[in-house]
């Protein structure tokens, strides 16, 4: 049975089910239970912004309070991972990969291809990214194309509970480590969501509108900033084809492909800052597999080549609006379809 | 020349002694022959030899089997050796084939066998430490009384993955065993400048964990501390450190000219503190082992690492489809 | 005061979900004569286009759903009306037409749109419109689900009470089938009936859900008032394998959309909703395996392994059961062909233009077909 439920919520039920559903699967992180060894409730927090909260009555000592050592339990993790179990361990915010991708980048990402193909590593490590928070830079970033840039390394970012839910319980089936992305000005958004489990797959990305016109490609919080610029150029007979990502490695090329070929016409938004994103390397593989059906020079919508600032008339400048998807599409559509260079 | 054998004053039996000579002895013919044929130019890349440190690794995993995990660092071979990963498969990795351990992926500062509870050797220094306090959690969760052990140089202990791992294995209380090679050099910095405190004990002391310190050349000396406080962590009673005093015969990497060392260092521990000679002395003083004994075992192993090496020179390098598989179990 | 002989036409309700619909096109031009089953104009809802089909006469006196736009279900979109009505009259009736009552109401009024029933197979899932008049029952077919009726079910409810189920497998029923075979699904139709006191019912069955209708007509005669096999399965051996094969291995929107497209006379009809949700519904825990089980069953080395044809022949003969058997001409599924397996004890249909969800692609004919042959079977 279907039901509304918010994006926070299905990330708490996808680890519940896969909880219930394989005794290997075990959670850690900084207060994902949230009082451990306090004198006060044992899982007072079920972590920062209560994603886990309720998972520790469910499977008690499956979830794992962790000291604050990012290194070492993310490491642990991995170890885990390669010796048997599916461990899920929550870096709370993203940004704090700073500390422990060693353990990512060398250790998880590398293990299958450097041990000859005889290792598996299924670990997820799941946490915060993206603006609009007012958490200044160190808790707001998307870090997305680092993650992405990693061969070994599975990235995912969903757009919606009903993703999030799906995707999650894929990420903690799949074999190889995963990193899941949860935008958390996310968290609240609601939609129909299916009690039971499902998995979706990798590599598939969500196509959200159709439309001849123009072809605008996102995932994660500027999806939903895509949808509203679609139905602002509807208003003017323009009418967009949104596509949501869903995974960013492996990414589902083929989509954007046959999307582009039918459009002639592409903007790609990417929360990231501007350089070597999302945005860019879409740009690029379209050029190079597609430049024949361009009708148009490519829009790219992007953070810009600054930190998140703090202050909220700044934050919201630098999160990429709606209008400014729209003014990109707008821009492929004008005569010669070339646009002002852009400083970067 | 044996005829008469006295009753064995060791903690082992003769046979479990002869296997940890051979285990020694396998590794010393490995990096030996290593460290001749790097310089003729066969080997690419650059390669760590454990040359002089044998007793520590052999007298540690005397006790584990192959369901206990170990973490292993850059000077990995002697780890890989003495936990049981086959050498023809190691070396044919150290000439890049895909034969090879790694079929040719990894080459000498990765070589892995999960399914002998070898976790990789490892190009980043420290990096085991988390690693190991995963696999120690694993077993702990599957309740199978695994342990995992983890070696890091007396450099990489000052790296902070291994100090929050001391932490979180100790919090935790995983059965882990942090084992510090120290053979006096990080690379070429002296362990006395770089390690801040004064003894390994006291560190393990700060995270709430028994450290003891042994003579890395005894084997015996390392095999009945290792033996306590291993049965501590298989029964439950946490983590621990062991820290190994010991001498690295060759340089950090093959190549290195060692000018950072006294005039007569490397001479003099050779002459007195080679682990293997120390073993031998002791077992043929002690007339539980007799020198032919010992030299058949030589020949033996001498005959091993030549058959490795000459199966590694033939054996087939990866190909071009080799080059994109297994970045993932599924893409 | 309403002039009784000015018609509205309105933004249909097809199903259960729909909220409001596009105006695609007219058919039909303004001041055209229209007679009852004539095609009006195009409605594209987010999971399938269709045909809006007259059910009155009249003239077409003024179209007001302008082609592109989105309407709310039950808003004015046209007029019918006798040539004689004055404009004035028509304008009137326009101006006052009583805005549509918001779907919230709608469904306060109407109760709950699903039900779920508690069966010896498991939770089923079903639908339950109308009241009083026979008892009908809808089986889908393989891979489908309730809303595959969302043309047929308020149709026939007029004069009816119809159920609608998902059977074990599919939809949001349990996923776990227990007997995939005719008659482990027909007891799962028998037991469903039993849970919601039903004795007697005229069974709708499509494709896979004909033969299932089939062989509870054939295990429980008394239980079964009429049969009415919509493109059916268990009339021939014969089935698209590519199509079972496809529907049970295709995981992506790429892989599905192509055999869903095998579907319709029409590939146009295959909206990206309507792929959503059959692949939301493939994704879930346990669909894969009754999937799979149930085609290793039934369509095992690409034939169907239980056909009836002859056996249901022998019971209409023997036993007076009133069956009525539809299909579109164009079922790339199972060949039209296979009706004529019953061309001499039932009533046959076959009507062009459409494929193998002639249910929906047909709507209008159909369910006139089925609500004659039910009346009759009363």
């Amino acid at each position: 049975m279907s039901r509304k439920i918010s994006m926070k919520q299905a990330i708490n039920e996808a680890l519940d089910l896969e909880m219930r559903r394989d005794p290997t699967v075990i959670v850690m992180g900084e207060d994902i239970v949230g009082g451990t060894g306090a004198h006060g409730e044992d899982d007072a927090w079920g972590g920062v912004l209560g994603v886990t909260k309720g998972l520790y009555a469910k499977h008690g000592n499956r979830l794992m309070d962790t000291p604050l050592s990012e290194s070492a339990y993310i490491g642990a993790a991995i170890g885990a991972a390669a010796c048997g179990l599916r461990p899920v361990a929550e870096l709370m915010f993203l940004d704090f990969m700073g500390v422990c991708f060693d353990q990512i980048f060398n250790q998880a990402a590398k293990f299958r291809y450097m041990f000859g193909g005889k290792a598996e590593t299924p670990v997820v490590i799941r946490g915060m990214i993206g603006a609009g928070f007012r958490a200044a830079a160190q808790h707001s970033q998307m870090l997305t194309p680092l993650f992405t840039h990693i061969p070994g390394l599975k990235v995912v970012c969903p757009s919606n509970a009903y993703d999030a839910k799906g995707l999650l319980i894929q990420s903690i089936r799949d074999n190889d480590p995963v990193i899941f992305c949860e935008h958390k000005n996310l968290y609240g958004l609601e939609c129909e969501v299916p009690a039971e489990s499902y998995a979706i797959p990798f590599g598939e990305a969500n196509v959200l509108r159709d439309g001849d016109d123009v072809t605008i490609v996102s995932y994660g919080l500027t999806v939903h900033r895509a949808m509203e610029a679609a139905t602002a150029l509807a208003k003017d007979g323009t009418e967009a084809e949104v596509i949501d990502l869903r995974t960013l490695s492996p990414i589902d090329w083929d989509t954007i492909i046959e999307s582009v070929e039918r459009t002639g016409r592409l903007v790609v938004v990417d929360e990231a800052h501007p350089r070597c994103n999302l945005a860019t390397d879409i740009a690029a593989f379209v050029g190079q597999n597609a430049f024949g059906a361009l009708k148009a020079g490519v829009q790219m919508v992007t953070a810009p080549h600054t930190p998140v600032p703090f202050a909220p008339t700044l934050e919201d400048l630098y999160i990429p609006s709606a209008d400014s998807i729209a003014v990109a599409a707008r821009r492929t559509l004008a005569p010669g379809g070339q646009s002002p260079r852009i400083a970067a | 020349m044996s005829a008469t054998m006295s009753a064995n004053p060791f903690p082992l039996g003769k046979d479990e002694l002869l296997q940890a000579y051979r285990t020694m002895r396998t590794i010393r013919e490995f990096e030996e022959r290593l460290h001749v044929d790097f310089a003729k130019g066969d080997i690419p890349g650059f390669v760590h030899l454990y040359a002089g440190e044998e007793a520590c690794a052999t007298g540690i995993m005397m006790h584990l089997n192959d369901n206990d995990r170990i973490a292993s660092t850059h000077r990995g071979h002697g780890h890989c050796i003495a936990k049981g990963v086959d050498v023809h498969a190691m070396m044919a990795e150290i000439y890049g084939r895909s034969t090879g351990a790694c079929r040719g992926k990894g080459g000498s500062m990765h070589i892995a066998d999960l399914s002998k509870g070898m976790m990789g050797a490892n190009g980043i220094l420290g990096a085991g430490a988390p690693l190991i306090c995963g696999a120690a959690l694993a077993a702990k969760v599957r309740g199978d009384r695994g342990v995992g052990i983890t070696f890091v140089g007396d450099g990489a202990s000052n790296q902070g993955t291994f100090l929050e791992s001391l932490n979180l294995a100790a919090v935790w209380n995983l059965p882990v065993v942090f084992v510090v090679e120290n053979n006096g050099y990080a690379e070429s910095t002296a362990m006395e400048w770089a390690v801040s405190c004064d003894s390994y004990v006291d560190r393990a002391t700060g995270f709430g964990m028994p450290g003891v310190t042994v003579d890395g050349t005894d084997f015996f000396a390392v095999y009945e501390a290792a033996g306590e406080i291993i049965r501590r962590a298989r029964d439950g009673g946490g983590p621990a450190l062991l820290e190994c005093n010991m001498v690295r015969f060759y340089g950090h990497f093959e190549g290195d000219a060692q000018t950072y060392r006294a005039k007569g260092e490397l001479e003099s521990i050779r002459a007195s503190r080679d682990c293997l000679t120390i073993l031998s002395e002791r077992v043929i003083e002690a007339g539980v082992i007799g020198r032919d004994e010992l030299q058949a075992v030589d020949r033996e192993v001498g005959a091993l690492i030549e058959d490795a090496v000459r199966a590694a020179k033939a054996a087939p390098l990866p190909v071009a489809e080799d080059l994109l598989r297994d970045v993932y179990v599924a893409y | 005061m309403l002039n009784e002989r000015i018609k509205p036409i309105v933004m249909p309700k097809w199903g259960l979900s729909m909220s409001e619909g596009k105006v695609t096109g007219w058919l039909k031009r303004p001041g055209s004569a229209i007679s009852i089953g004539d095609e009006l104009l195009e409605v594209e809802t987010d999971k399938i286009t269709n045909v809006v089909e007259a059910g009155e006469t009249g003239v077409l006196r003024r179209v007001l759903g302008e082609p592109g736009t989105v309407y709310p279900v039950k808003a004015l979109i046209a007029v019918l009306a006798e040539p004689d009505v004055p404009d004035d009259d028509i304008d009137a009736f326009i101006s006052a037409y009583a805005a549509p009552a918001s779907e919230d109401d709608g469904e306060a009024e109407a109760g709950p749109q699903y039900h779920t029933a508690e069966t010896p197979a498991g939770t089923l899932r079903y639908a339950k419109r109308g009241e009083g008049g026979p008892a009908v029952l809808l089986v889908h077919g393989f891979g489908g689900d309730l809303d595959n009726w969302l043309f047929t079910i308020d149709a026939l409810a007029e004069n009816a009470t119809v159920y609608a189920l998902d059977l074990p497998g599919h939809g949001q029923s349990t996923k776990q089938v227990a007997d995939p075979s005719l008659t482990g699904l027909s007891q799962a139709v028998l037991g469903f009936l039993d849970t919601v006191g039903v004795e007697r019912a005229h069974l709708v069955g499509h494709s896979m859900g004909g033969a299932v209708s089939m062989r509870t007509a054939l295990d429980a005669p008394g239980r079964v008032a009429s049969l009415s096999l919509i493109a059916s399965a268990g009339l021939g051996e014969q089935i698209d394998h590519g199509y079972i094969q496809g529907f049970v291995g295709a995981t992506s929107r790429r892989d599905l959309k192509p055999v869903l497209e095998t579907l319709f006379a029409d590939r146009g009809l295959v909206s990206r909703k309507l792929v959503d949700d059959l692949l939301k519904y493939k994704r879930l825990d346990g669909v894969d395996d009754a999937l799979r089980a149930l085609s290793a069953s039934l369509f095992a080395d690409g034939r169907q392994t239980g056909v009836l044809a002859g056996q249901i022949a022998a019971q209409i003969a023997d036993a007076g059961l009133p069956t009525l058997v539809v299909w579109g001409e164009e079922d790339r599924v199972i060949p039209a062909a296979h009706a004529s397996a019953l061309a001499d004890t039932a009533q046959v249909a076959v009507i062009p233009g459409a494929g193998h969800m002639v249910q929906m692609e047909a709507a209008g004919k159909v369910n006139a077909l089925l609500k004659e042959h039910i009346g009759k079977a009363s």
